[in-house]
């Protein structure tokens, strides 16, 4: 029972990672309805500016998160402005190539030796590692500090969304840009603001992530951005709580495969588990049913 | 108007971009030698960057003093040197590969140093009737496809089988331990190959597997596998993969409370290490600049006069594939590939830095020791070496 008990703590701490890419993902996708493939790679650079700011130039450790989520929001801004906006009317097909076009980009623009270089680096933790002893259950302070993340952006984007007048704009330009932009909302300003916490949080969950898993390349955002992408879906796609839920499900389910099927078949039974939730719910665990508008 | 500077912005940018990228893989392609002396022209394949690139920086080294100490020359040839990056991508390999068999006309390969790229770039030399010599490649399919020797390959290091079997021995005779774990990477031929032979080797010997896990080349995260194997308490984890893969899965098992003995392969030879999280491990190689031989001890002194550093086994087996490559073209004193693989074939106690007086078996491996070597104070310390039987 204890074992079964750490088995699922080892789950929660992976469906909290995802969580933490997941988020960024989905808030995107519900104001644009544009499925951002580069975010899993923003995730890369911010894991790397975090490494260079806390282990090479020697900044305290939240000035160096701090320093990667204001750069990467930039990025993300950059990003949208670039490939994204000349394509807003275009169809969803094009956006969707050129979000893949961006997140090649990416990969292989950093793995050139003049930017990160393409070798895989180890990252030193940057405050000495504790291990609690609660009920027999090992618990680390970077699980702890996950968690208190996860749980602290879930709520930051809830207020932000439902409380602020931002909020407001980016629930209106999620339904109909004309229809907005009537309404005195500025469009283009509420999409980049969108893209710059998106992308900061992905930066966040990059600093992170690279603490939990110390050690940090050029292509390390591809799969977990692909399972992020995954556990959004799951938990339906553009719903904020539904991202965290997904995340979770999806960190459980690897873990105890791994555990008590086979390592082998974590990534099927994972994906097995996602094709079944859209076989019976479309619009994943949260989502509602919405019909078509014509 | 402002769309437009965006897009002329992007062009210039990507066009750049082009221009920087492309530069780097152009070198001389000059056919014959200026006084019209006869030429042959070697290829030169390894991961210059990507996830083992301290191993690529090595072999070049090893191969680079070869053909200097040679003056560039065999028999009444001389030797043109072509160099390519493979990334340690299976892909980009055969495409390197084939770029220098078809557009530079090598006649001969030294390379590449992981099984992973080198198996599929054998096939290709095999059927284009190019020599390659491997320093590294483990692998027993390197050299023989489905049971039919690859008649153009070779290889200057021991097989995978030898390998795993060396570090049961090891681990059952003289650390006297009697049950392991082993993790391995499901994708890559080399470290499953390590896997099954050690596990072989070692319920043969009296040990008892308890567990025997795979994982995917992406996997970050094994906390699930480690708290069941922490459960199991092996006295040994075995971890057949290459350095940067098996720090990160060492850190974590030490993190769940895993006790055992870690023992790998010679995946572990670099100084990317993470020498305190692997401290007391035990890993098979090919070689080591502790061994007191005066063959090592001198091309020890010779490495460390040009480049200021210890000679690694990449190094040691890129610079002894390169000079049983040499030593064949003298022989044969042909450009003839044909002629070059019949010398290779029938080289006779010829010594090189990792073994004395080898000779090739039927399927173009070397037979010679199997060095252990313990991490100890963050250092590499040779134990002993042993012959496989």
């Amino acid at each position: 029972m204890e074992h079964f008990l750490e088995q699922v703590l080892n789950g929660l701490q992976l469906g909290l990672m995802y969580a933490l890419i997941a988020l960024g993902y989905t808030m995107v996708y519900g104001v644009v309805q544009l499925i951002n493939f580069a975010h899993g790679d923003v995730f890369m650079v911010g894991a790397f500016l975090g490494y260079f700011g806390f282990a090479v130039w020697g900044l305290p450790l939240p000035v160096a998160i701090l320093t990667a989520m204001v750069a990467c929001a930039l990025l993300g801004v950059i990003i949208e402005r670039v490939a994204y906006r000349p394509l807003r009317y275009a169809p969803k097909i094009a956006a969707l190539i050129s979000a893949i076009g961006v997140s090649l980009f990416l990969e292989y623009f950093s793995s050139l030796k003049f930017v990160f270089g393409p070798n895989y680096r180890v990252v030193p933790r940057p405050f000495p590692e504790v291990h609690w002893n609660i009920a027999g259950l090992s618990v680390s302070n970077i699980q702890v500090i996950v968690f208190v993340v996860v749980l602290f952006m879930l709520i930051l984007l809830q207020i932000l969304i439902y409380r602020t007048k931002t909020g407001m704009a980016m629930r209106t330009v999620a339904v109909d840009h004309n229809a907005a932009r009537l309404m005195g909302v500025n469009v283009d300003t509420t999409i980049s603001i969108t893209f710059a916490i998106g992308s900061a949080f992905a930066a966040l969950g990059g600093v992170l992530y690279a603490i939990a898993y110390p050690q940090i390349h050029p292509f390390m955002g591809i799969m977990p951005g692909l399972k992020a992408f995954t556990a959004a879906v799951l938990g339906g796609i553009g719903i904020i709580p539904g991202a965290v839920l997904g995340a979770l499900i999806m960190g459980q389910v690897e873990t105890l495969t791994s555990a008590y099927i086979s390592s082998q078949m974590r990534d099927a039974i994972a994906f097995a588990i996602l094709i079944l939730v859209l076989l019976f719910r479309p619009t994943g665990l949260l989502g509602r049913t919405e019909t078509e508008k014509v | 108007m402002r769309k437009k500077f965006w897009s002329i912005l992007l062009v210039v940018l990507l066009s750049l971009a082009l221009v920087v990228t492309g530069c780097g893989g152009q070198g001389k392609t000059e056919t014959q030698g200026a006084s019209g002396e006869k030429v042959i022209k070697i290829g030169f394949i390894a991961p210059l960057t990507g996830d083992v690139k301290t191993f690529g920086e090595s072999a070049q080294k090893g191969f680079d003093l070869a053909l200097e100490q040679a003056g560039y020359k065999a028999g009444d040839f001389k030797i043109e040197p072509v160099k390519a990056d493979d990334r340690n991508d299976a892909t980009e390999a055969v495409n390197v590969a084939t770029k220098l068999i078809t557009q530079d006309g090598v006649k001969a390969i030294v390379g590449s140093l992981t099984s992973l790229t080198t198996i599929p770039i054998s096939k290709f030399a095999n059927d284009n009737k190019v020599v390659l010599i491997t320093g590294t490649a483990t692998s027993p399919k390197v050299t023989v496809d489905e049971g039919k020797r690859k008649e153009y390959i070779f290889r200057a290091c021991f097989i995978d089988p030898t390998q795993g079997t060396v570090a049961a021995k090891f681990a059952l005779e003289e650390l006297k331990l009697k049950t392991a774990a082993i993790l391995y990477d499901q994708g890559n031929d080399y470290t499953i190959g390590l896997a099954n032979n050690f596990k072989e080797a070692f319920t043969a010997g009296g040990g008892q597997v308890l567990t025997m896990e795979a994982y995917a080349k992406n996997d970050t995260d094994f906390s699930a596998v480690l708290t069941n194997i922490a459960k199991k308490n092996p006295d040994i984890l075995y971890l057949p993969d290459y350095y940067q893969k098996v720090s990160l899965i060492g850190k974590q098992a030490r993190d769940k409370g895993i006790k055992a003995v870690f023992i790998g392969g010679d995946g572990w030879d670099s100084s990317d290490l993470d020498y305190k999280t692997m401290e007391g491990g035990y890993f098979t190689n090919h070689y080591s600049a502790q061994d007191p031989r005066p063959e090592v001890q001198n091309w020890v002194k010779q490495f460390k006069e040009k480049y200021g550093q210890e000679p690694d086994a990449f190094a040691t087996l890129t610079y002894d594939a390169t000079n049983l490559l040499l030593n064949a073209i003298k022989t044969a004193n042909s450009d003839d590939p044909a002629k070059i693989k019949e010398a290779l074939q029938n080289t006779k106690d010829f010594s090189i830095v990792s073994g004395e007086k080898v000779s090739f078996d039927e399927n173009g491996n070397p037979i010679k020791p199997v060095t252990i070597l313990k991490i100890e104070g963050g250092k590499q310390k040779f134990v002993t070496a042993i012959k496989p039987n």
